[in-house]
């Protein structure tokens, strides 16, 4: 982090000069970007490749030798498994259809949870998350055509649009007003609110922690004398927003499917 | 500062707009994710739960079962006691009759028996009672017609005579006999 800091202001000779003197630089955007490692791969990258080989190793691990009495490791995967299955997936979309979109849910949660919590994992400390091209990849790309196509198969192509333009119970006019909000939230709105919760809120607590933890250094470093012990205050409130943090990247991941199976829910329902 | 910011607005990348690149990377990351999930891990973990599932079925169709059958046993056991009371009366009820038959064959025969001893006996008392008669009657008319011999002193050798003495004696003393 430190390192990226020093290496984004390299090129302007007069910015380091200017830190070296003393100046606290808020961090900003740029330590979001940090330059790549090697050729064109970034730190984001890298985690998310990772997050993948994680969440694989421990579910193939885990389900290797599956026993009706589970031993620490499988009772482990099985409770992550059966929140994702059963809280999420036949909560959402109904204990008719949930089946098939098992996977995906899950996938989602877990894939989710690990690049998030890759934000206050010591030494990785990046949640992949907070670069919008992940989760505009999944919402847009991902649940956004699962769950219209869910739809469009269960009910027809009419029929569908019918039952999502215009939902039954309201009266004749209310429809002039009701069936635009409805194509807008559902075929526009929807999949990039999805994506931007989860953004807004990585982006978010990764600067919080950055302000606290860089502030801390600074106050340590340059600060007068009397200033200096400060800086205990700052670095104890990083920590104290870690633990939030953590709190929201659970929180985060666990929102994304839920609205992921709920969307899906809503599209396979007779009527809402 | 001034110009760190401006430098800096310049190479920074607006984070609101997504690097193509990552949607290409997220995409494929988490579609790889999405297929080993699919592929291996639900399978899996959904077999396991059917096997549950039908472990505990399994078990409770096995105590239906079992209590199904020791219902049937109990009624069949009961049946079996019913079975075995009404024989049992019915065999008391049988020895109760031949045990009355019996009683009432031995009292006929006991009957008979007695009269037939009865009857016997009665028999007897009469042939000895007809020789007693017949012998004291012979002795009789022998001691009498000595006796009167005696005391008349003359030989009563008339047959005749004799004879009708003798029977009238015997029929005075078969009148007096009957009389009494």
């Amino acid at each position: 982090m430190i390192a990226g800091r020093e290496n984004r202001k390299e090129p302007s000779l007069g910015a380091l000069v200017l830190a070296q003197g003393g100046d606290f630089v808020p961090p900003g955007v740029g330590d979001f970007f940090l330059p790549p490692i090697v050729g064109g791969v970034t730190k984001p990258m890298v985690l998310v490749v990772l997050s993948v080989v994680i969440v694989a190793a421990f579910f193939l691990i885990a389900s290797r030798n599956l026993k009706v009495v589970p031993g620490k490791l499988q009772y482990a995967a099985e409770s992550v498994y059966d929140f994702g299955r059963n809280n999420i997936a036949r909560d959402q979309i109904g204990s008719a259809d949930f089946r098939p979109f098992v996977p995906l849910i899950l996938a989602l949660f877990t894939f989710i949870l690990v690049n998030n919590l890759f934000g206050i994992i010591p030494l990785i400390q990046f949640p992949t998350f907070s670069h919008i091209g992940f989760p505009l990849a999944l919402s847009l790309l991902v649940v956004y055509p699962v769950y219209h196509i869910a739809g469009f198969r269960r009910h027809g192509f009419t029929g569908y649009l019918k039952n999502q333009l215009f939902p039954a119970g309201a009266p004749k006019p209310i429809y002039l007003l009701l069936t635009p909000i409805e194509f807008f939230q559902k075929f526009v709105m929807n999949p990039i609110t999805l994506a931007i919760r989860v953004f807004a809120a990585m982006f978010a607590g990764h600067l919080i922690l950055l302000v606290f933890t860089l502030a801390g250094s600074y106050l340590l470093l340059e600060a007068s004398a009397v200033l200096k012990p400060v800086s205990l205050i700052s670095w104890a409130f990083a920590i104290l927003m870690t633990f939030v943090e953590a709190l929201i990247q659970v929180i985060q991941a666990y929102v994304f499917a839920v609205l992921s199976a709920g969307y899906i829910g809503m599209a396979l329902a007779e009527d809402h | 500062m001034l110009m760190t910011y401006v430098l800096a607005a310049e190479e920074e990348h607006n984070p609101v707009l997504p690097l193509p690149s990552e949607i290409a990377l997220g995409l494929v990351a988490f579609g790889i994710l999405l297929f080993i999930l699919w592929k291996y891990v639900v399978p899996r973990f959904e077999k396991l739960y059917e096997e549950r599932a039908e472990k505990i079925e399994g078990g409770i169709e096995k105590a239906e079962k079992a209590q199904a059958e020791a219902e049937q046993a109990r009624q069949q056991f009961n049946a079996q006691l019913a079975e075995a009371r009404t024989e049992a009366a019915k065999i008391r009820d049988d020895a109760r009759l031949e045990a009355e038959r019996i009683r009432d064959e031995l009292r006929a025969e006991a009957e008979a028996e007695a009269a037939r001893i009865v009857a016997n006996g009665e028999a007897q008392l009469q042939a000895q009672k007809a020789q007693i008669i017949a012998e004291l009657r012979s002795e009789l008319g022998r001691n009498s017609v000595e006796l009167a011999s005696r005391i008349v002193g003359e030989s009563l050798e008339d047959e005749a005579r004799r004879k009708g003495t003798v029977d009238r004696f015997i029929a005075e003393l078969d009148t007096t006999g009957a009389r009494n």
